[in-house]
């Protein structure tokens, strides 16, 4: 059968090194910059509220904004999701390069493939972003 | 002045569903009357068998390999080519108007454009979309962000509540029942018959023709989300067919014992499916069983498609009407097809998956060339696929084909087909969703469909399937494994192999589930 959640996972590689993908990542307003529908993006503390293209709020809980990991999690609490964890980690590849993996556990499993199929255009967006920047 | 093309589609509709195809059920006099004046194809096949690969195959004419699409929640990437533009280019006014469907649905970021227009009118942000010059669109029901969907919030609120609602709070495709016997996505639709999306598809059309100069030419893709489940046509209208009269479809085995027996004799996830321990796609609810479906549900579901289907051909109907008023008559080509098909009760199933068999590979499709074209009525038996599509636009528009389209230009008739050497159509399904992978490659040539598998993840690779479409026309005997067709398998396989179409290079993203 069909699972309830699902767990997928999005990865790009940026020519780029680490620090400089994460001075993106790890601020959180700054993802309007980099995912393609989110239009706005409000920053209180441990809660962020984005807003889509479509005009849905979306509340959000920070769970890990980690410098030394490099590592960003979030929850989403919005009604459209029983159960949401998204990770973010920038893997230094020790090549001028890195890696960046977005994890997403969800249930519906139907909004894992929302979230990681727009996360993975947005990861996209994201190494034009830095590589048109470097 | 050249010639103008009314490009009529429908979604999920069986071949046998037409009058003129040997339909009893619906009644379809506008459809057998233009197969009765043009071309009628006895074997049109889909390139897929799910609505964005087929779709992306008809607007680009390649096969979903080549364009990339391949499944449903992979968007056409944004400049992939265009029948439309190349007709646009040469002068023709260009509209798509109903499903569209090139890109995915679920969009709560509203990433894509299809889901984006509505909101700004119906022309593209940057032009026309596609090759489209104006756009309208609807799927299945009032919700989202298309054009339907906003009119109908916007003018008739009170309507969105009267539609099956075709995702269920988990956002899985729906297993709730409804009508008199619980049949998957069916319910009692009190919505007026002309505020349903089938009449809204058709007067929008209309508006926009009535909107044309004399003078124009025009190609106007005209497509109809029905008759897609769910099965919910306007209430008024159910009592055209009275499910209890139904007969049940050839094509479904009436016991238990006879339908286990024919799906345990085709590669395992048929009987997986059946059972309810596998689902691989996300084009059927994950939580209904069809093993559990009843005879009278198939007459339901049976029924109320007829219904959707009679009202498809009676809003062909008024266009084609508007059509002569405005005196267009005689140099309009009608081309009538749809997506791919549906099971509809075929081996105890029903909506569709990786099951490459006639319920979804063998689609209605009817040529009507313009009167001033003077071509003689005809029925073609030869293979011909919907990647035949754009090259055909091209031929009535009297433009050259593009080299990127892979089809060549339907028939005229048989000798046309066997002159052009038509002797094999290709369908491919690929399908990776939640750990669950199928992948299937199909070669139709001669009287023979034939489907190899490659691994997956319950497949070993070495799985087929092999049916003898005139011997065997409801694909209940499995040929793959029998010795005496050991020859000819290994012909046709090697054939499929031989005549893949080119891959792309770069493969596309799975960004949503439809």
């Amino acid at each position: 059968m069909t699972a309830e959640r699902a767990s997928l996972r999005r990865e790009v590689r940026i020519g780029a090194p680490a620090d400089e993908v994460w001075a993106v990542i790890g601020d959180p307003a700054r993802i309007v910059e980099w995912w393609p529908g989110i239009v706005d993006a409000k920053v209180d503390g441990d809660s962020r509220v984005v807003t889509t293209g479509a005009g849905l709020p979306m509340p959000e809980t920070i769970l890990v904004n980690d410098r030394l990991q490099r590592r960003f999690q979030y929850r989403i609490t919005a009604p459209m999701f029983r159960e949401h964890t998204s990770t973010l980690d920038v893997i230094d590849l020790d090549d001028g390069t890195s890696l960046v993996v977005y994890s997403v556990d969800a249930e519906p499993s139907t909004m894992a493939l929302v979230i990681a199929g727009a996360a993975g255009n947005a990861l996209q967006h994201l190494r034009a972003l830095i590589e048109g920047a470097t | 002045m050249g010639r103008k093309i009314l490009f009529v589609t429908t979604d999920q509709q069986r071949y046998d569903t037409l009058g003129c195809n040997g339909g009893t059920i619906a009644r379809t006099p506008v459809a057998d009357s233009l197969a009765a004046a043009g071309v009628r194809y006895e074997r049109a096949v889909p390139q897929s068998v799910v609505c964005m690969p087929s779709r992306s195959t008809i607007l680009t004419g390649q096969h979903p390999t080549t364009h990339g699409v391949w499944m449903n929640g992979v968007p056409l990437p944004a400049d992939a080519p265009s029948v439309a533009e190349l007709l646009r280019d040469a002068g023709y006014r260009t509209a798509l108007i109903g499903k569209a469907h090139f890109e995915p649905f679920l969009d709560p970021f509203l990433r894509f454009p299809e889901n984006a227009l509505a909101l700004s009118g119906t022309t593209g942000a940057g032009g026309p979309h596609r090759g489209f010059d104006h756009l309208e669109m609807a799927t299945h029901g009032p919700v989202g962000f298309l054009h339907y969907a906003r009119w109908i919030q916007q003018n008739h609120p009170e309507a969105i509540g009267m539609y099956y609602n075709v995702l269920d709070g988990k956002l899985q495709v729906n297993a709730e029942g409804g009508g008199d016997t619980d049949a998957p996505q069916v319910k009692a639709n009190p919505i007026p018959r002309e505020w349903y999306h089938t009449d809204w598809v058709a007067q929008r059309t209309i508006s926009w023709l009535e909107g044309l100069e004399a003078h124009d030419d025009w190609f106007c893709w005209m497509s109809f989300p029905d008759p897609h489940h769910p099965w919910d046509p306007p209430e008024s209208e159910v009592g055209r067919v009275s499910w209890r009269d139904v007969p049940l479809p050839a094509g479904y085995p009436e016991t238990a014992a006879e339908r286990e027996a024919i799906l345990d004799a085709k590669p395992r996830h048929w009987r997986m499916w059946y059972d309810g321990t596998l689902v691989s796609n996300y084009e059927a609810p994950a939580r209904w069983v069809p093993a559990g479906m009843t005879a009278d549900q198939v007459r339901e579901v049976n029924a109320r498609n007829a219904v959707e289907v009679e009202l498809i051909d009676e809003a062909v109907g008024r266009v084609l009407a508007c059509i002569e008023r405005r005196g267009w008559g005689d140099d309009v080509d009608v081309v009538f097809t749809t997506d791919h098909g549906e099971l509809q009760g075929d081996f105890g199933l029903l909506f569709k998956g990786p099951y490459h068999v006639d319920a979804l590979m063998r689609l209605p499709l009817i040529w009507r060339p313009a009167p001033n074209a003077k071509v003689a009525p005809s029925v073609v038996s030869r293979p011909v696929g919907l990647v035949d599509l754009a090259p055909t636009f091209c031929r009535i528009a009297g433009v050259d084909a593009a080299d990127w389209m892979q089809g060549v230009p339907l028939p005229f008739d048989e000798e046309d087909a066997q002159a052009n050497g038509r002797e094999r159509v290709l369908t491919e399904w690929d399908s990776e969703l939640f750990g669950v992978d199928v992948h299937l490659r199909t070669i139709t040539r001669d009287r023979w469909v034939c489907t190899a598998y490659l691994p997956g993840t319950v497949h070993d690779g070495s799985e087929g399937e092999l049916y003898d479409t005139v011997d065997d026309p409801l694909q209940r005997h499995n040929r793959w494994d029998d010795p005496a067709q050991r020859s000819l398998r290994d012909d046709l396989v090697a054939d499929l192999w031989d005549s893949q179409p080119p891959a792309r290079t770069e493969r596309l993203l799975l960004e949503a589930p439809v």
